[in-house]
């Protein structure tokens, strides 16, 4: 399993799996939602020149609310991600993969001054660094925790192979590996996926094609043997 | 049962949850777009929790009986949306500030007095004892400021300018103020907050720094001898600004404390628990810098209104301030 993979039990008494996002694709929400940020700020700056003094008490305001609270309105409201969050597929949720509420998604925010010292996120990159959900320090006091959310699940494609029992009785381990391999060779290369399917060995012996031999035992195993 | 057979069997429920679910997140816009197919809404009458619980099952069976990872992946995916949906925060807001200031926010300040005792000398302590020192010695000031700001500040308070003038502001800049202020001063208490964090050594800093600077400036202008526009023009804000100040150094030192001293928590427990008592004494802090900002702008500019009378009603907020604190939400029991 790979390391940024975290199960979390639920009250279910089931495990789901989280997949927590690193410091790379974080900086690049970060940069769209400062870019948002900016566009907000000149566009509010043309009305707010025209209402002289008045506008500029207005726009002070909205800069206020803009400069600690834009990420805590779209982590509450709108599901756990800001635009930039969103566009990169990630999502602030509480350590137990429940939705974020206000109180975590504040104190995350205002510590993000903590996080960004000494110089650009310095503080929050190291300690990202230093553990493995990748929380920096305002995630760590919140309990938060940024995952990815675009995670399609992979279309069930079918292939024409016929069924075929394999020569001997495969272990459910067996089984899995090779129904994965089933879902996975669309992915690849013929030649990789022919390769891949020689390494079994016995169970491909004297055929021409060994990844139509497995994808055969694949589909016998799935059941579509009738 | 093989896999097949047993998507055969559940996909209806699991597109049917996942219908509802999406629904659910985006909900439709009250008011259609024009020319756009009206998006179905969510059924009314869905059973969500049997479907989730039953989903769970299958995803629980499809582990056990090691169905394929795509299977299991999109299960899982089906599993951890319904998760959110089903222990989504609920609650009415009204209810939950009012509940916040008639109880939960005095309550908590009460509870944690040691923290904003210590936070209180902290501030309060530099800043008397600042304006006592430039009294006896006057060139303090200039330890701590320039001598630019200085002479702004002067130029600020001087009598004459507003014995020329009258009311010095007009009132969009009245506005221009409140935004200042709110900008300002609110950002100095998050951060004041925020540097807990920093073992409380960023709280100790800003609330000495502050205290040092306010107590330097006030004692200056009282040893110039402008004490009615001085005093007269911070007398009314004075009561929730500083107040503010001092409890967003109570709640830095609640984080610092956690790190410093844990007790017998671990230290990323303590944090975190502490961290939940800070940030009540956060929103209330950041609501008093929203009041101060207000009175600030609106109230302590007016410069024709009898200086006792600004001082009235300075001395009532700094009473009414200290007698919430003290008294409001006592006796109350807690209702969650």
């Amino acid at each position: 399993m790979l390391d940024t993979h975290q199960a979390i039990e639920t009250p279910e008494g089931i495990a789901i799996e989280i997949v927590v996002a690193g410091p790379v694709s974080r900086a690049l929400a970060w940069l769209l939602d400062t870019l948002i940020r900016s566009a907000i700020y000149i566009v509010l700056f043309i009305p707010a020149s025209f209402l002289g003094k008045m506008g500029f008490g207005i726009l002070m305001i909205l800069i206020f609310f803009i400069e600690w609270f834009y990420p805590v309105y779209f982590e509450v409201l709108k599901n756990g991600a800001t635009p930039g969050k969103q566009s990169l597929g990630l999502r602030v949720l509480q350590d137990d993969a429940t939705p974020i509420g206000w109180s975590a998604s504040i104190v995350r925010n205002l510590l993000r001054v903590v996080d960004f010292l000494p110089v650009f996120y310095g503080f929050g990159l190291i300690t990202m660094l230093l553990n493995k959900d990748f929380k920096r320090l305002g995630d760590i006091v919140a309990g938060t925790v940024v995952v990815y959310t675009d995670k399609k699940p992979p279309a069930f494609e079918s292939n024409e192979v016929r069924a075929r029992s394999p020569a001997y009785p495969l272990q459910l381990e067996e089984q899995q590996a090779i129904l994965s391999f089933a879902e996975r060779s669309p992915f690849l290369t013929e030649d990789r996926a022919e390769e891949l399917a020689g390494l079994t060995g016995p169970l491909v012996e004297n055929t021409r094609s060994p990844m139509r031999q497995l994808l055969a035992i694949s589909n016998w195993i799935a059941g579509k043997h009738r | 049962m093989n896999q097949e057979q047993f998507i055969q069997r559940h996909e209806k429920t699991w597109e049917r949850l996942k219908q509802w679910l999406e629904l659910k997140e985006n909900p439709p816009t009250k008011r259609p777009v024009k020319n756009a197919p009206p998006r179905p809404e969510a059924e009314k009458n869905y059973d969500f929790p049997h479907a989730y619980r039953q989903v769970c099952q299958h995803l629980a069976l499809a582990r056990s009986r090691l169905y394929s990872q795509p299977l299991i992946e999109r299960l899982s995916q089906l599993v951890l949306q319904g998760h959110q949906q089903f222990y989504k925060p609920r609650g009415n807001l009204l209810h939950q500030i009012i509940h916040f200031f008639t109880f939960d926010f005095p309550a908590t300040v009460r509870q944690e007095w040691r923290v904003v005792a210590l936070a209180s000398l902290l501030f309060f302590g530099p800043l008397i004892g600042m304006i006592i020192a430039i009294q006896i010695n006057p060139d303090l000031i200039y330890s701590i400021t320039d001598g630019d700001t200085v002479r702004q500040f002067q130029d600020m308070y001087d009598p004459e300018r507003y014995d020329r003038l009258g009311r010095e502001r007009e009132a969009d800049s009245d506005i221009l103020m409140f935004g200042f202020y709110i900008r300002n001063n609110t950002g100095i208490g998050f951060r004041t907050f925020a540097g807990g964090l920093l073992f409380g050594v960023g709280t100790l800093f800003f609330l000495l720094f502050n205290g040092l600077q306010i107590g330097a400036v006030a004692g200056h202008l009282t040893h110039m001898g402008f004490i009615e526009t001085f005093w007269g023009f911070v007398s009314g804000h004075s009561a929730m600004e500083l107040t503010a100040i001092a409890l967003s150094g109570a709640a830095g030192l609640k984080l610092g404390q956690a790190l410093i001293r844990p007790g017998r928590k671990s230290r990323l427990r303590a944090l975190r628990d502490n961290a939940r008592i800070a940030v009540k004494i956060i929103y209330g802090a950041a609501t008093m810098f929203f009041i101060a900002a207000f009175i600030e702008a609106f109230w302590s500019s007016i410069a024709g209104m009898p200086v006792n009378i600004k001082y009235g009603v300075g001395i009532f907020l700094w009473l009414l301030v200290i007698g919430y604190f003290l008294y409001v939400g006592r006796g109350t029991r807690h209702a969650t």
